[in-house]
């Protein structure tokens, strides 16, 4: 099944998200508590389930670099989580405003998957100096996987504890009509989903094509220049670079 | 003049009757990080004789040996080892090989003869206590047999090591700088230990060039930049070619 | 990618048992790891009466103080074990051998709940004589933490092997493991507290915590048995 060209994904995005948009503005309806406020909620939860899907993305694209020893897989992994912390620094943003506007606090413990989104970007964030902390190229992916599939299947286990650490009295905080949403709502939560899936595919999908690129042009470049130096690269992003040939020594 | 026996690493050599060779290097590339340290090596050390390599610091001599006792993998080029081809095929070899590198690779919180019994153990050796006794008896430790390794001195320690490297008999003995703190009589049991033997092939990496190309049947000199300067038997290269090529001088 | 061992019968079994034993020798004969988690946390005990300006303790904040401090004890013992056994060169031995991985990380998993399980055997009655009144809620303290223990060991040693092999070895470790132990701490808190309440002990919910405890340990278990190996290749 031949996946979207980045060129489809690139009209399809802003299309989508300009779509979400107006609806948030012009279609859905005012909520009865929070009013006008309430309406982060379009940006704030398919933010965040776009980034923790990306994090389980992640994680497979792991096992397959695990198994198969293909640093495109890395390649993968290494942008998804990416992107991903990115999505999930927005959420923790998008969360501490919605929750200052509702309540008046930055911050509120009582609403779960906040709470676990802080803990899940918390350990995210050691992917980074995880790779910086090791030199051997291989091995760094090798290991940045084993982190990914450790933490993709911690992902789901964090949210299980958090939502059961709630007192079940307490309400939630930043939910929207406990009764279930209106289809008005439904349809214009839908539409904010998809433009935010798009984006976030579009993303990665962009940042993969231009690391191989770069990977190819300084390829191209060694090979006219005729050295079989490394080019300068960023210590950690996967390269995405074949192992070179062995050349036999003749003597 | 490499040696090169034009074999698929691993296949028998079944129609001239004779073993395949015990180590086969095929165009190693062994990087550190950005840094190239083993530059294409190709070599072939037939079944029973040993290989001495010689060269100047940071050549990337200790790194070679690592990558045939499988505690490295290769960056690029073909290794095969007992008939097995790295890294894929490791597991078949382990417990062929004996290692002894820089670090003695004992625990100073045991004594000598718990440290060998907990190498037998892993290797599975059915009459552990007696190959025990008798590795001890040759390297002139059993009085010292039941003292921690951290009341001993270096010499005692190195013998140590000697004896938990060929503890179980292995058809590989990989030895860097084997003889390092030992005193005259030291070396004397040692080198019967680790001396060679029939069924038993070894790479010896050493700084003594007379002593080493004299017990040797084939040579690899590797320059400073980690490249091949001779690869051959060890009747064509000269204690004054081998220094040339430690001084750099031979290109 | 070479998972399959070709090992003979018996021998993870006698892999895991021989790494075990090695273990614990050194430990009977050093007391490294043991006497030091267990001084730690009894200063640490200290450092909390005195940081909550408390002199008791019951309920959630009994459990959080008690919790927290055999987390942080937990962290010292593994890395003093994955450490020395780095610095020993331990890791290459069991690699030139013809050992399965993964009797590595069960050797390792075993020690360290050892460990904790003889650290907490000084440090729940001392936390008890510092802080409380009422002890009859601990005994059941003890299957929450067998289950809280097994969690931290497997995170622990999945974590520090990852760490151990990388250069900030001393600060990633701990890094990496803290946020993947929130559940741990999420489990064994929830169930504690009611076990640890003023007026008594009362074990409505301590099913549904073990459950999560439980929940976690095995899969943290699966993953570490599938992944181990990989980071045991060079």
């Amino acid at each position: 099944m031949p996946l979207p060209s980045l060129r489809a994904l690139a009209f399809a995005t802003p299309v989508a998200v300009a779509a979400g948009f107006a609806l948030v503005f012009f279609y859905a309806p005012l909520d009865a508590d929070q009013g006008f406020v309430q309406k982060i909620f379009y940006l704030h939860v398919p933010l965040a389930i776009c980034a923790l899907v990306g994090f389980v993305v992640a994680g497979v694209h792991a096992i397959r670099h695990l198994r198969s020893g293909d640093p495109v897989h890395d390649l993968r992994s290494y942008v998804s989580i990416h992107a991903s912390i990115i999505f999930g620094l927005a959420v923790l943003v998008t969360g501490a405003i919605w929750a200052r506007a509702s309540w008046g606090q930055w911050w509120v413990w009582g609403e779960p998957t906040l709470v676990s989104f802080l803990i899940v970007f918390l350990l995210y964030c050691t992917y980074y100096p995880l790779r910086y902390a090791i030199e051997d190229r291989e091995r760094q992916a090798r290991y940045a996987s084993v982190f990914a599939v450790t933490a993709g299947a911690f992902v789901p286990l964090n949210f299980i504890a958090v939502r059961m650490s709630e007192s079940l009295v307490h309400p939630r905080v930043l939910a929207t009509a406990e009764g279930g949403m209106p289809p008005r709502m439904w349809l214009t939560f839908l539409v904010c989903l998809a433009g935010v899936a798009l984006l976030w595919t579009t993303l990665v999908r962009f940042e993969i094509a231009a690391k191989l690129t770069s990977a190819k042009l300084s390829r191209l470049r060694r090979a006219i220049e005729g050295t079989d130096a490394p080019a300068p690269s960023s210590r950690i992003a996967p390269s995405a670079q074949p192992r070179p040939a062995g050349a036999p020594e003749s003597v | 003049m490499a040696t090169e026996i034009s074999v698929e690493p691993g296949t028998e050599r079944a129609a001239v009757g004779e073993p395949p060779p015990a180590v086969e290097l095929r165009g190693l590339r062994r990087d550190y990080g950005e840094l190239p340290v083993l530059l294409g090596v190709t070599l072939s050390v037939p079944a029973g004789q040993t290989l001495a390599v010689l060269g100047p610091n940071g050549a990337g001599k200790t790194t070679l040996l690592r990558v045939v006792a499988t505690l490295l993998r290769p960056t690029a080029g073909e290794v095969a080892v007992l008939g097995a081809a790295l890294p894929r095929e490791a597991w078949r070899v382990r417990g062929r090989i004996g290692f002894l590198g820089h670090e003695a690779l004992l625990y100073r919180e045991l004594t000598v003869r718990e440290n060998l019994r907990f190498n037998a153990r892993l290797h599975r050796l059915d009459t552990a206590e007696e190959a025990i006794a008798a590795v001890l008896r040759g390297a002139g430790l059993m009085r010292r047999a039941d003292d921690l390794v951290r009341n001993l001195s270096a010499g005692m320690v190195q013998r140590a090591a000697i004896c938990r490297a060929v503890l179980h008999e292995p058809e590989l003995l990989l030895l860097d700088e084997p003889l390092a703190h030992l005193d005259p009589d030291g070396a004397g049991l040692a080198g019967r230990l680790i001396g060679p033997r029939p069924g038993r092939t070894r790479i010896l990496v050493s700084h003594d060039t007379e002593g080493a190309l004299a017990e040797a049947d084939m040579a690899l000199a590797l320059r400073a930049d980690g490249t091949v300067g001779y690869a051959g038997p060890a009747a064509g290269l000269s204690p004054g070619d081998a220094r040339a090529i430690y001084a750099g001088r031979d290109r | 990618m070479p998972r399959e061992q070709h090992v003979p019968e018996g021998a993870p079994v006698s892999a895991f048992r021989t790494v075990l034993a090695k273990d614990l020798r050194v430990e009977l004969r050093t007391f490294e790891s043991v006497p030091a988690m267990a001084l730690f946390s009894v200063t640490a005990f200290v450092l909390f009466r005195f940081g909550l300006d408390r002199d008791q303790l019951e309920g959630g904040l009994a459990a959080g103080v008690l919790l927290v401090t055999v987390l942080f004890a937990a962290i010292l013992a593994i890395n003093r074990l994955f450490v020395a056994e780095r610095e020993q060169g331990g890791f290459d031995a069991i690699r030139l051998a013809p050992v399965d991985g993964t009797a590595l990380f069960a050797a390792k998993v075993v020690a360290l709940v050892i460990y904790l399980s003889a650290l907490e055997l000084v440090a729940v009655p001392a936390f008890a004589i510092l802080f409380m009144d009422a002890w009859s809620g601990l005994p059941a303290l003890a299957p929450v933490l067998v289950l809280a223990n097994l969690g931290l060991a497997v995170t622990g040693a999945l974590v520090a092997s990852i760490a151990v092999n990388s250069r900030a070895r001393d600060l990633l470790g701990p890094l990496i493991l803290l946020p993947l132990l929130v559940p741990v701490m999420i489990g064994a808190a929830g169930a504690a507290e009611p076990l640890l309440a003023a007026g008594g002990p009362s074990f409505d919910d301590l099913g549904r915590w073990m459950a999560l405890l439980a929940l976690y340990d095995v899969i943290f278990l699966l993953v570490g048995y599938a992944v181990y190996d990989f980071l045991l290749e060079d």
